[in-house]
């Protein structure tokens, strides 16, 4: 027993590395996710019938397929096909998670834009903004503020989803796991050790997404706008 | 021409033993699961303050636990402490977890929205708590639970994938065989990614059918769009 | 027709939406520094009109005129054209994620960019003219309805418009709240805006408008002074008569 004890200490600093690749994967398809789901939510919401299609096939794509099979997928044959075989699993696997963040992002941004009433674009019209000016000074900032809660519940979904980038070789904390495992023969300690970081991993992330809600919350805001 | 014979020679073929096996992990799991998160709901809702407690810690352990990791547990792991089980059986076992955890938020939820005048009028009539709980507090609470528990089944499908990390050779695990070894990768999971797409959809268009057929005047949920339920 | 007379023309407005014809051929010229209320039963097709005016709602038929220049038909210029044309809504329409004064600044920063120094200045101006200047960084959801009126007539005065659009402005309110927002519109009035008011307020009307219009079934009936519609024995007598009844 002590044995086991001593291996888990000793592999723990070579277990928390993964955590940088974790995060990494997270960060990027929480990044990508708004980057592209903003866009495509107000494409969504006021856009053209093209747009509106285009969003709608991305999402239902996106959406409808296994992570594992995107992995394959882009890994595998779309990446190579490009010409872009050379390119780390890492920068696949986030990729492909930020790809998939988007469509789910662009709903819950979808969501809370068509929740803001049709006064707040008629008051802007009727001070002279175009369409455009509107949808940035004012649709956009209460529809991510409105948005912060749903965007936030994605956080442990990217999170656990980026455990699956192990099939394609990631050097993230499941993988890292794995290795220990093969090596020393310890496997449920290992492995429980591995699900309390995620866990922690988990728990720290919400606490940062919440906080950041406070600090950009505005007085009676949220609770229905005019 | 050659495409045309790997595909229906050798592709085709290998992806219909591959979903074959899918179906069967969904069919087995998804039953269960739902009975499971029946039980840790009412266990949370209505169990004392202990068993309250243990069920929120097993869920919240479930929810935060890549479900990846929890089949390498379940088949890598428990041999170390005696119990081997088969690939297929692991994975089954992670998915009822995994589905049965996330199914009993979405009617622990459900119950919490039903109006408490509910089951006090049931014990009123005389009924047990456990009668006025599965005559009138659960078909109430299901009902409103079907989106999300119609979501969870979604999800199912999707990481029944998951079952190829354990060397299930469901439709994912013959897909990647069959691209490995006759190098065509992009053309073979595309329709390994068609078939996840057409039993996605075909989910989805059921979902909103049953929801159609149970639903009660006055305790409809307005028009949802089949593309929202992915 | 000279013009430069008119601050204001609107001709022949028809608009329908689907198989209900809700204007049916609205004529009315504005002179600069004029206050005119629109007064008649609920759903007479007055708020339309005014959306008609800054075409909110695009009329099917007619044309409206802004110093002469054609406002209908006017594609992108249409925002140039909204900048000279102010309107305050029933509900206001504050945007809720900005405090009161950037509320009024923010038209003046992204439509007419005008430098933030001179922006802040005007914004803090006008919601002094209203009387709001305390509650500057105070957000929509703290204030009351009748404070947040006057905010958001603060904002339309900002852009220094050529007339203001009032679509039913005290209608939300609570009737004590009422009464701080029509002071404001009196001083407006008599300080020479020009004014286009639709109200239920015969009050004000009565005390600060040049001229009365009177509008059912989607035409002007009558139109005049106050005075004159008072005394007078058309439909404007007859439906002052009827709510009058209903008061009672």
């Amino acid at each position: 027993m002590a044995d086991v004890t001593a291996i888990v200490i000793l592999w723990i600093p070579y277990l928390v590395e993964g955590v940088f690749a974790t995060l990494g994967l997270t960060a990027a398809a929480l990044g990508l996710g708004i980057l592209l789901g903003l866009p495509m939510a107000i494409g969504q919401v006021y856009g053209n019938r093209l747009v509106r299609s285009v969003v709608a096939i991305y999402v239902w794509f996106f959406r409808g397929l296994p992570v594992l099979v995107l992995l394959f997928l882009f890994y595998f044959g779309i990446f190579p096909a490009l010409g872009l075989g050379d390119l780390s699993a890492f920068i696949v696997g986030a990729t492909v998670l930020g790809l998939r963040g988007a469509a789910y992002q662009s709903q819950i941004f979808r969501g809370g834009m068509q929740s803001i009433s049709e006064g707040q674009m008629t008051a802007a019209r009727s001070l002279g903004m175009t369409r455009m000016q509107a949808i940035r000074s004012i649709i956009l900032p209460q529809a991510v503020r409105i948005s912060l809660p749903g965007w936030s519940n994605e956080y442990p979904n990217i999170l656990t989803d980026s455990a699956v980038c192990y099939a394609i070789g990631v050097a993230e904390l499941l993988t890292r796991a794995s290795q220990i495992v093969a090596q020393t023969y310890v496997t449920m300690p290992i492995y429980l050790v591995c699900a309390c970081m995620f866990i922690l991993i988990n728990i720290a992330g919400m606490q940062v997404l919440h906080w950041v809600e406070r600090r950009v919350a505005i007085p009676g805001f949220g609770t229905g706008a005019m | 021409m050659e495409t045309m014979i790997f595909l229906t020679d050798i592709l085709f073929p290998a992806l219909w033993g591959g979903v074959m096996v899918t179906l069967q992990l969904i069919i087995l799991a998804a039953p269960v699961g739902f009975v499971l998160g029946i039980i840790i709901a009412i266990l949370r809702v209505y169990g004392n303050k202990w068993v309250s407690m243990l069920c929120r810690g097993v869920v919240g352990f479930i929810k935060g636990t890549p479900l990846i990791l929890m089949l390498f547990i379940l088949y890598f792991g428990l041999p170390s402490v005696g119990i081997t089980l088969s690939a297929f059986v692991a994975s089954l076992i992670g998915f009822i977890m995994c589905n049965g955890a996330y199914n009993s938020e979405y009617i622990r939820g459900a119950i919490s929205s039903v109006k408490e005048g509910q089951l006090v009028a049931a014990q009123a009539l005389g009924m047990t708590k456990m009668q006025a709980v599965r005559l009138i507090v659960l078909p109430q609470a299901l009902r409103r639970a079907i989106p999300g528990l119609s979501n969870e089944i979604i999800y199912l499908i999707k990481y029944s994938s998951l079952a190829y990390m354990l060397t299930v050779i469901e439709l994912t695990g013959a897909g990647k065989m069959v691209a490995t070894k006759y190098f065509a990768y992009t053309e073979t999971f595309i329709f390994v990614g068609a078939v996840y797409l057409l039993l996605v959809t075909i989910t989805t268009l059921a979902v909103v059918l049953i929801e159609r057929k149970f639903a009660v005047p006055g305790m409809t949920q307005s028009g949802r769009n089949v593309l929202d339920i992915l | 027709m000279a013009d430069d007379e008119y601050i204001l023309r609107v001709e022949d407005i028809h608009k329908s939406f689907g198989k209900l014809e809700v204007l049916k051929g609205v004529s009315f010229n504005v002179k600069k520094g004029e206050t005119i209320c629109f007064i008649g039963p609920s759903g007479t097709g007055k708020s339309t009109l005014l959306r008609c005016i800054n075409q909110l709602n695009i009329p099917d038929k007619g044309g409206v005129y802004l110093n002469g220049e054609e406002v209908t038909n006017s594609g992108p210029r249409i925002n140039e054209f909204r900048q000279k044309i102010g309107m305050v809504f029933q509900n206001f329409f504050l945007f809720d994620h900005l405090s009161a004064v950037r509320n009024v600044e923010i038209a003046l920063l992204k439509v007419l960019k005008m430098d933030p120094k001179a922006a802040r200045e005007k914004a803090l101006y006008e919601l002094h003219q209203v009387g709001m200047e305390d509650w500057a960084e105070h957000y929509p959801a703290e204030l009351s309805g009748g404070q947040a009126q006057r905010v958001s007539i603060a904002r339309a005065l900002a852009m220094d418009p050529d007339v203001i659009l009032f679509d039913e402005p005290t209608s939300a309110l609570d009737p004590e709240l009422t009464r701080e927002v029509l002071e404001v519109m009196k001083k407006l009035a008599s300080a020479g805006m020009t004014m286009l008011v639709v109200t239920h307020e015969m009050g004000f009307a009565t005390s600060a408008a040049n001229r009365v219009v009177f509008m059912e079934h989607g035409l002007i009936q009558e139109e005049g002074t106050p005075e004159e519609l008072m005394n007078g024995d058309g439909r404007f007598k007859e439906y002052m008569g009827k709510i009058g009844d209903i008061k009672e």
